[in-house]
């Protein structure tokens, strides 16, 4: 009985909140890959992207709720998805012909770009607090657990409950479907071909007859369906507030550095190795401890590695140390 | 001609130093930032005294106050400092009816008011390091010292029954200096603070900090954080893990910005606020009702008290100069005197011209006390059917 409290005392407080944030930070740090591979440079403007997409599909779901319209247990928002990423793909794709095109045909260099797209960010930061206002929004609705703690243990008799949002299954869930169907499209199809051969080598790509245009405006929309599903996953997750997506950055990027720049898979490993270690490092092990060892040897203290205000430099000492000892990151990816 | 020039360049001088003699107050407060949802009850508050004033035309032979807004940010030092800046030496401010957040409060205090010899009144800046900062006498507070809270949340904890308690704070000169103050208080009355673990404002993700916490345990989660940040987002991961359900909320949780966000969840959850069950505190919730805001909201009561001891301590030394009225603050804040409840400035005003002493009470009970801060009445909270009422006063 004891053992079984353990595994859910641990289960509830690191693994089940570490696989949706780690979830999250997958599909956003898969985004910042792409880009990376693809169109070679460091999109800073990723979070906004994502803040921006999650605006719109938050604007479609108060449309849907005040029309009457749901989705039963699940949110709305889901539904109003696909609008939501039709909206950020048509913004991304008008973006690159006013602003990234111009730099692309002079073959700047990749620092320039990321400096282009500092400036985009900064635009979109500000177009989402323009629109949707810097505070909080809520748009959750539906079902809020799939079992909540209470439960579990009226269920269970266990001393310990674990709780599992709505919003953690459906991050989980969209997430793989999301990267198996990008994995598929990247090795399966025509256009996923073509984009990896302009990935590889460009020269050899256009000689071979891929339109880089064409590669182009297919990357800028897988990145608007991957950020809009990422910043809506995370909303339902938590809240909405543009300030908080503008931080994600960071630790997107320390995923997709960590995975390895331009390798899908290492951005989907990155982002869980990101997450876990911000939960676990940190974790008090005294309750876990107490359930597994005999009295005499339980501990008194906290059994905690680290504080938690030392959480982010957990993540970015494992970055350091990556970079270190792989520069390309623990997949096989561009070194930075 | 050149007389007549003369004359005219004359008499607009003459005009401009008639209207330097108005007074300006500058109102510093975090209108965006973390405290973003409850400093609009609080510019409004100081601005519903300085027209009051205004409008007597009692004080200082009938000179008209402005009040001036400045955004201090709650957060960011830097911008706080220039904000007051503007306002000390473009606007000419007489006086500083701010910060609200104890961070930027002592950034404002060394960097401005000192260097430029100006009174600050804050109405929210809690931190205990502020009643022995530097400040050449310029420094009051209508807020009580969060050595104080830590004395009433433990009181209030214990009158409960509570043995042990897990504590996070967010990261700055406010929650650590409330969550020490509280520890100490706590564990020499006997209780148990199972783990003090801070959290950061605006991030991502709190399952970590949730986590810690569970693991440490105690009857109740004490959060000394802010409801438009990080302190909600810690509870929001309380709540949904089930790791805690009863919450206790200090002062910068206390907002109707909860009803919202959490409603029944916090049932059973308690805290406490800065507030008074004087008969000042109810009319001045009346007087801004009718003024169209929520006077009971955290604090806009003491920004009224704020502003009104400015002026009135202006009346009390026949000047609008820091250095000639900064003196009579204490004088006009406490007993003897007549007792001044809100609404009654324009009574104050003439009382202290005919030279008659005042005991400016107002709409927070002000008692100054030590470097000058507010002795401290504190509203008991309790959340019930998804709305947080008063229950008792402290």
């Amino acid at each position: 009985m004891d053992f079984l409290n353990a595994i859910v005392a641990l289960a509830n407080f690191v693994i089940v909140p570490g696989m949706a944030y780690g979830a999250q930070l997958a599909l956003g740090a898969l985004g910042v890959t792409l880009i990376y591979g693809i169109l070679r440079f460091s999109n800073f403007a990723h979070g906004d992207t994502m803040a921006i997409g999650t605006m719109f599909v938050i604007l479609i779901t108060w449309g849907f709720q005040s029309a009457g319209i749901t989705f039963g247990p699940l949110p709305t928002a889901l539904l109003a998805l696909p609008f939501g990423i039709a909206l950020t793909g048509l913004l991304l794709i008008g973006t690159d012909k006013v602003v990234y095109q111009f730099y692309r045909q002079k073959k700047v260099k990749p620092v320039v770009m990321v400096m282009v797209s500092l400036g985009v960010m900064f635009i979109m930061n500000g177009l989402t607090r323009f629109i949707i206002g810097p505070g909080d929004q809520r748009f959750v609705d539906g079902e809020r657990f799939l079992i909540s703690a209470r439960e579990f243990k009226a269920m269970t008799g266990l001393k310990e409950g674990l709780a599992i949002k709505t919003s953690q299954g459906l991050t989980v869930v969209t997430a793989v479907i999301v990267v198996a169907i990008l994995f598929w499209f990247l090795n399966r199809t025509r256009t996923g071909k073509s984009m990896r051969a302009y990935s590889d080598n460009e020269d050899l790509a256009l000689l071979s007859g891929i339109n880089p245009e064409r590669v182009v405006l297919y990357t800028w929309l897988i990145v608007a369906a991957l950020a809009t599903v990422a910043g809506t996953l995370y909303g339902l997750d938590k809240s909405f507030k543009p300030f908080t997506y503008f931080q994600l950055l960071l630790p997107i990027f320390a995923a997709a550095i960590v995975g390895g720049l331009g390798n899908p898979l290492g951005a989907i490993a990155g982002g869980f190795v990101i997450a876990f270690s911000e939960v676990t490092i940190t974790y008090a092990f005294k309750k876990v401890a107490n359930y597994l060892l005999p009295e005499a040897l339980a501990p008194d203290g906290l059994a905690q590695l680290m504080s938690t205000d030392y959480k982010f430099a957990v993540s970015f000492s494992i970055l350091i140390i990556v970079l270190l000892f792989k520069p390309t990151g623990l997949f096989k990816g561009q070194s930075v | 001609m050149k007389k007549l020039l003369l004359a005219t360049t004359a008499s607009a001088m003459m005009t401009s130093i008639a209207a330097a003699e108005d007074v300006k107050i500058g109102i510093i407060l975090g209108f965006t930032g973390p405290l973003e949802s409850i400093t609009p009850q609080m510019g409004a508050g100081a601005e519903l005294a300085i027209a009051e004033v205004s409008a007597s035309g009692a004080l200082l032979d009938g000179a008209k106050v402005e009040g001036i807004r400045g955004d201090s940010t709650c957060v960011d030092a830097g911008a706080a400092t220039a904000a007051a800046e503007r306002l000390v030496t473009s606007d000419k401010v007489n006086a500083i009816m701010g910060a609200d957040c104890s961070g930027v409060t002592g950034a404002i205090l060394q960097n401005v008011a000192r260097a430029n010899g100006v009174v600050m009144v804050s109405p929210s800046a809690t931190s205990p390091g502020l009643s022995t900062a530097e400040d050449d006498g310029l420094f009051f507070r209508t807020a009580p010292s969060d050595a104080r809270q830590g004395v009433i949340v433990t009181n209030i904890l214990q009158d409960r029954g509570v043995k042990s308690v897990a504590l996070t704070y967010t990261n700055n000169d406010y929650g650590k200096g409330l969550a020490d103050a509280f520890k100490a208080e706590f564990e020499a009355a006997g209780g148990e603070v199972t783990i003090s673990a801070a959290h950061e404002d605006g991030k991502a993700d709190y399952s970590a900090e949730v986590g810690a916490l569970a693991s440490a345990g105690g009857e109740v989660l004490v959060v000394a954080g802010y409801v438009d940040q990080g302190g909600s987002g810690v509870i929001r991961g309380a709540i949904d893990s089930g790791a805690f359900d009863t919450f206790y909320l200090p002062d910068g949780m206390v907002g109707t910005k909860l009803n919202e966000i959490f409603g029944a969840e916090l049932n059973g959850s308690y805290g406490a606020y800065p507030g008074t069950d004087s008969e000042g505190a109810a009319t001045y919730a009346e007087m801004a009702k009718a003024a169209g805001f929520d006077g009971t909201s955290a604090f806009s009561g003491e920004s009224y008290d704020a502003a009104a001891l400015i002026m009135l301590s202006m009346q009390a030394a026949k000047s609008s100069a820091s250095a000639d009225f900064k003196d009579h603050i204490f004088d006009v804040a406490n007993a003897p005197g007549v007792e001044i409840f809100p609404g009654e400035l324009e009574k104050a005003l003439k009382l202290i011209a005919e030279g008659q002493d005042v005991n400016y009470v107002g709409a927070s009970a002000v008692e100054l006390v030590g470097a000058g801060e507010s002795a401290g009445n504190y509203q008991e909270i309790e959340f019930k059917d998804g709305v947080y009422s008063t229950i008792k006063y402290r």
